[in-house]
């Protein structure tokens, strides 16, 4: 199929950008979008222009590394992550936007990359049990609770692709913050650091310049991961019984 | 040492001509009883002071199971961490793509499962070519990595009474995998993860995220901090530490198609390499049998299915060459349930590599399906009518759904196509006991060296050797040698510096100026196919001298041909590329070069010309009983044999017939 | 308590966070729990939550009480009589509404100020748009910013219409049947208080739900009764406020 491109290119954060356009063709329909976007970069680099940067590696879902904003859509059309999009979701002809996620936390490196550090910063914050090597007691010596083990699982599930920022017109990191602090505070092992966790990691969010949540539910629909919104009520509870 | 492998103009070096050097003996495993070694071991390290620990630098390269363990572990201790990754967060190393689990010999079930049942696996699964010391405590650190990962908060699966669930994973007996759905890796990875990131915040480790290591700097003799270009500046810095560990996974990306992640490479430990460090078995490297097949030339990975799929899915192509009609028009008498006839007694479920052999064998012979011919059926038609559509979906939906939306085909309607693709890297740097390698002050952990699996690995065992490595090995074997090695400070105007430093600049330089007609993915596609096809599961001489002949020529035309917009001072991942290419065609070289003086079969690789009657792999013990670990010269490599004795688990043939 | 946040002021203290510096205070002034949770956004939500939800329950309230038009003036002005005696004998006379207006009041403008406040921290934090626009979210859920302005100037005009009586056109104390017909006679009057009881629906359709959020009461089972239980009582609200003015316009109530 051919189709028409118009890419948000971007040399550093302190320049502007634009969209571009571009045509490429030839592409099949068992392409992912990377794969699409490799062809059109083959091309440009023999014709000597600078290939459009991407962040991308694992390819198969889980790495949370590739994220672009596709026809106004985080991470496209489909439900997943743009790297597991197919471009069998597209017709031949159709011109498609591509730009990079859009958050005040996260500033543009180049092109399509945005850097999500901030997302780091919020976990280092309070996004762990401290539990420091060799201190561990036996595995069984505390049974979970299969419900909490796994609603702890369907949250941990997160993948810091950063999608729910993207699609927040807040550009609020709730949808992610919530995903740790469920996963860890439901588990007895994470009941210690409870409160402390929930009040740090909410202050490192409003402090990286996160928006706050308005609840458009926004995140939950791009969230390649299925993270529920109600994780976010979760989180608020949290919150405000800490 | 030869620097000047960017100089398009020098004859190609002949890697034929290696010979052999002295052999290389691990010295660091205290002798007796191989219980009671790792105990020793940690009771004659030396200690650090702990009011100490702080002025030691520790650079850790690498953020998966293995280096964000040990990055974590050695801040708690007290530590100054300097780590890098390539990624933009260390939360996206590709340990986090493992699916199936991690084994641990906990023994939960019951089930007749010990610490000595699991080295035993281990060293037979590895088809004797591991070192027993190093698989032993393996075994034995297993049982406190459960333990870490449980107290972190890893959402391990549980059963209704709260307890821990297992599996049996990989053909073993007993069930000793503990798992977290399909996303093990990711679940553990982010433990890890979270508890450096504790340690970031805390100031105790320095991360350099986006920083990719170039070189090695070696002073005196030791290992003494690495160069790395800041991937969105350009910036290129030396690092100082007193110890350096490399966790920079497997190499398997040198096939171009694996189940790897893009970024992942070999350049840190090609660099390391080059610098000193033996490369052990680079032969070794594991192919996985369930993977989706390449749709087209496109196709820029592979994305591999659990192995668990074999458990119900009948695998066939149909009997005739070149039949081309859909799966559902070919009468069962027209097919070839190809593992069901040869192998009467496993049938589907043979192990790893005969499986992905024989998928091949059938694809040469031009019986392959679907884009190209490289594929084989995988039919759940029999398991739907005898289990129920609910029953197969209850087992296999996620991985039915991962198929569809990578394929647009219901497998339950039409058969799962498969192909093996490369999927882990046995072979890596080699280490001691102590996981150093032979430059004092480097260490090597997880999959970049080739410590514990030998030939071949066993399934959920990769997370287990990693973290094993990170959280509880490293940590006390680098304190001894921090403890007992007097490291005065480097200078910051040291002429080494200066050197490597311009090395890494000029070779950069060189692949800018050469202004070409070829991409870098061009160069690495064709790598990847002359080693898929010569250097893969089943290799001969011929095959292998003829991809040792065709090397050199393709890396002579990558300094002619190859083209990289852009300069070097700013994010250019095509630089990127190309510059982790010029240390692939080097590796290829003495991945090839191992591959055809081992003459034997062994572990995931059967070589042609040593086959049993039945066709079936024929390891030669008197003659190979022995880690390659090969030297770099800059001309022909030096291989140093490491004899591997086997006191506890004795030399068998395995069979499958 | 103490335990957790001497924690965290530790971290903060060995925290010198590569980058930018968080701005969580420092350990020398440590805040009170009320300025915590006003400061953080989390916390200045359920702010917005609570008083959302004091004003929900009045205009319950309210809106029963308009209900009374529909018998006559007699029973509407009785009504608003009867308000005033509340509480008596032990509350003086009229006292009753003077102890909930300053409630009332302060509902108001915390919720105002929150969301003056949390809406330029989100205009900052998304500080591009996209240039293919697509949003994915309910009406009721983007007009929550401007109906919420509408909202607020239409109490302003409220007041001053059948409170204060300053802009009524027949201004009569002590007659609030007279006052309400004469007001939703003209077309400015009814038009205006139209408008806001529409505006006023979509506010509390998403606004209920999205309190019950903030405050961490929805969870999966209850999701999606709370959306009908947002659903309806935005649809009774605005049905029952409406039914005076439309009754007052077709002439059924005059």
């Amino acid at each position: 199929m051919n189709l028409t491109l118009r890419i948000w290119r971007q040399q550093g954060p302190d320049t502007p950008g634009e969209m571009t356009v571009y045509q490429v063709s030839g592409i099949s329909e068992d392409m992912s979008f990377l794969e699409m976007l490799d062809t059109l970069n083959e091309e440009l680099i023999l014709r000597g222009e600078r290939p459009v940067a991407f962040d991308h590696d694992c390819r198969e879902g889980i790495c949370g590394a590739c994220g672009m904003v596709i026809n106004g859509q985080a991470h496209g059309p489909e439900r997943t992550t743009t790297c597991q999009l197919h471009m069998r979701h597209f017709n031949d002809g159709d011109t498609i936007d591509v730009e990079p996620w859009r958050a005040g936390a996260f500033p543009v490196v180049r092109d399509l990359v945005v850097d999500r550090s901030a997302l780091d910063r919020i976990i280092g914050s309070g996004g762990y049990i401290t539990a420091p090597t060799g201190s561990a007691p036996e595995a069984h010596a505390t049974a979970v609770p299969k419900e909490a083990a796994d609603l702890a699982f369907e949250h941990a599930e997160c993948i810091g692709c950063g999608a729910c920022v993207a699609a927040c017109p807040n550009g609020s990191a709730m949808l992610f913050t919530a995903a740790k602090v469920v996963h860890l505070n439901v588990l007895p092992q994470g009941a210690p650091e409870r409160a402390s966790r929930v009040r740090n990691m909410v202050g490192a969010m409003d402090a990286e310049g996160f928006g706050g949540c308005t609840n458009t539910g926004e995140c939950a629909t791009a969230c390649p991961k299925g993270i529920p919104l109600t994780g976010i009520a979760r989180l608020n509870r949290e919150f405000l019984r800490s | 040492m030869n620097h000047d492998d960017a100089n398009a103009g020098e004859a190609p070096m002949s890697y034929l001509d290696y010979t052999v050097g002295a052999p290389v003996a691990d010295t660091r495993a205290p002798a007796g009883p191989i219980e009671q070694r790792w105990d020793q071991r940690r009771f004659e390290a030396k200690l650090v002071n702990p009011a100490n620990r702080r002025k030691h630098t520790v650079i850790v390269v690498g953020t998966g199971l293995a280096g964000g363990a040990a990055g974590a572990t050695l801040a708690e201790q007290g530590y100054h961490v300097v780590q890098f990754c390539f990624q933009d967060s260390p939360r996206r190393a590709h340990s986090i793509a493992a699916q199936g689990g991690i084994n641990a010999a906990k023994n939960y079930r019951n089930d007749g499962d010990s610490i000595r049942r699991l080295f035993y696996d281990t060293v037979k699964g590895g088809d004797f070519r591991a070192r027993e010391s190093n698989v032993h405590r393996l075994a034995q650190v297993s049982v406190e990595i459960i333990d870490q990962c449980v107290a972190q908060g890893v959402p391990f699966a549980r059963e209704y009474g709260g307890l821990l669930d297992t599996r049996s994973f990989g053909g073993v007996q007993v069930s000793r995998t503990f798992y977290a759905r399909g996303q093990t890796g990711q679940q553990l990875l982010l433990g890890a993860y979270q508890a450096l990131s504790r340690q970031i915040a805390a100031g105790n480790v320095e991360l350099h995220a986006r920083t990719e290591m170039l070189d090695l700097i070696v002073i005196d003799g030791r290992a003494r901090g690495i160069v790395a270009r800041n991937l969105v500046t350009g910036e290129i810095r030396t690092h100082l530490a007193d110890a350096v560990v490399l966790a920079t996974g497997g190499y398997g990306n040198v096939f171009y198609l694996s189940t790897n992640a893009k970024n992942s490479n070999a350049t840190a430990i090609w660099r390391a390499h080059r610098r000193g460090a033996y490369f052990a078995n680079p032969c070794f490297t594991q192919i996985h049998p369930t993977c989706i097949p390449r749709s087209g030339d496109h196709q820029s990975k592979l994305t591999l299915m659990s192995e668990s799929l074999r458990n119900d899915g009948r695998i066939w192509v149909p009997k005739a060459k070149g039949d081309t009609r859909p799966p559902g028009q070919i009468p069962e008498d027209e097919r070839d349930y190809y593992l069901e006839r040869i192998y009467p007694a496993f049938g589907n479920l043979v192990p790893r590599d005969i499986a992905s052999r024989a998928a091949k064998v059938v694809c040469d012979e031009g019986r392959g399906v679907g884009p190209g011919g490289q594929g084989v059926y995988l039919d759940f038609a029999d398991a739907i009518a005898r289990l129920g559509r609910d029953a197969v979906e209850a087992k296999y939906g996620n991985l039915f759904e991962m198929y569809e939306r990578i394929t647009a085909e219901d497998p339950y309607r039409v058969p799962m196509r498969i192909y093996p693709a490369i999927h882990y890297t046995m072979g890596g740097l080699w280490v001691d006991y102590d996981l150093q390698t032979t430059i004092p002050g480097l260490f090597a952990i997880g999959e970049a060296n080739f410590s514990d699996h030998g030939a071949n690995r066993l399934g959920a065992s990769a997370l287990m050797q990693g973290l094993a490595d990170g959280y509880f090995v490293l940590p006390p074997t680098l304190n001894d040698y921090l403890g007992r090695t007097p490291l005065p400070p480097v200078p910051d105007d040291h002429p080494q510096l200066a050197e490597v430093e311009a090395e890494v600049t000029d070779r950069l330089h060189l692949i800018l100026a050469v202004d070409g007609d070829r991409t870098p993915d061009s160069f690495h596609r064709e790598l990847g196919e002359l080693l898929w096809d010569n250097c893969g599961m089943a290799r001969d001489e011929a095959g292998l001298r003829r991809a040792l002949a065709r090397i050199p020529a393709l890396r002579e035309e990558f300094w002619r041909r190859i083209k990289v917009p852009g300069t070097g001072a700013e994010f250019n991942q095509a630089l990127e590329k190309a510059n982790r290419l010029v240390d692939y065609f080097e590796l290829a070289e003495l991945m090839c070069l191992d591959a055809l003086h081992r003459g034997e079969s062994c572990g995931g690789h059967f070589r042609t010309e040593s086959a049993t009657p039945d066709g079936e792999a024929a390891r030669r013990d008197e003659e190979f009983s022995y880690a390659a670990a090969w030297e770099y010269t800059g001309d022909a490599p030096v291989l140093h044999k490491e004899e591997l004795v086997f006191e506890h688990v004795h030399p068998t043939q395995r069979s499958y017939a | 308590m103490p335990m957790a946040s001497a924690t965290r002021t530790n971290r903060v203290n060995r925290n010198p966070a590569p980058g930018r510096t968080p701005e969580t205070p420092g350990p020398g002034r440590r805040p009170s729990k009320a300025a915590a949770l006003w400061r953080s956004s989390v916390g200045k939500k359920a702010v917005m939550a609570v008083s959302g939800l004091v004003m929900l329950a009045y205009l319950v309230a309210h809106m029963l009480g308009n209900l009374k038009v529909f018998f006559g003036p007699d029973d509407l002005n009785g009504y608003a009589h009867w308000l005033r005696t509340i509480g008596e004998p032990v509350l003086h006379h009229g006292w009753f509404l003077w102890l909930a207006r300053p409630v009332l009041l302060a509902a108001v403008v915390a919720h105002g100020v929150a969301a003056y406040q949390l809406s330029r921290r989100d205009l900052k934090a998304r500080p591009q748009q996209y240039a293919h626009r697509r949003r994915q979210s309910t009406y009721a859920t983007r007009t929550m910013r401007w109906g919420g302005v509408i909202l607020g100037l239409f109490i302003v005009w409220h007041i001053l219409d059948l409170t204060t009586l300053t802009v009524n056109p027949l201004a009569e104390e002590g007659h609030p049947y007279q006052n309400i017909v004469a007001s939703f006679s003209t077309w400015y009057g009814g038009g205006i208080y139209c408008l806001a009881m529409l505006a006023l629906g979509l506010h509390v359709r998403h606004g209920f739900w999205s309190a019950a959020q903030t405050l961490g009461v929805n969870n999966p089972r209850r999701d999606r009764a709370l959306k009908l239980a947002a659903n309806g009582l935005a649809l009774l609200l605005t049905a029952g406020f409406l039914s005076v003015p439309v009754a007052v316009m077709a002439g059924l109530v005059r």
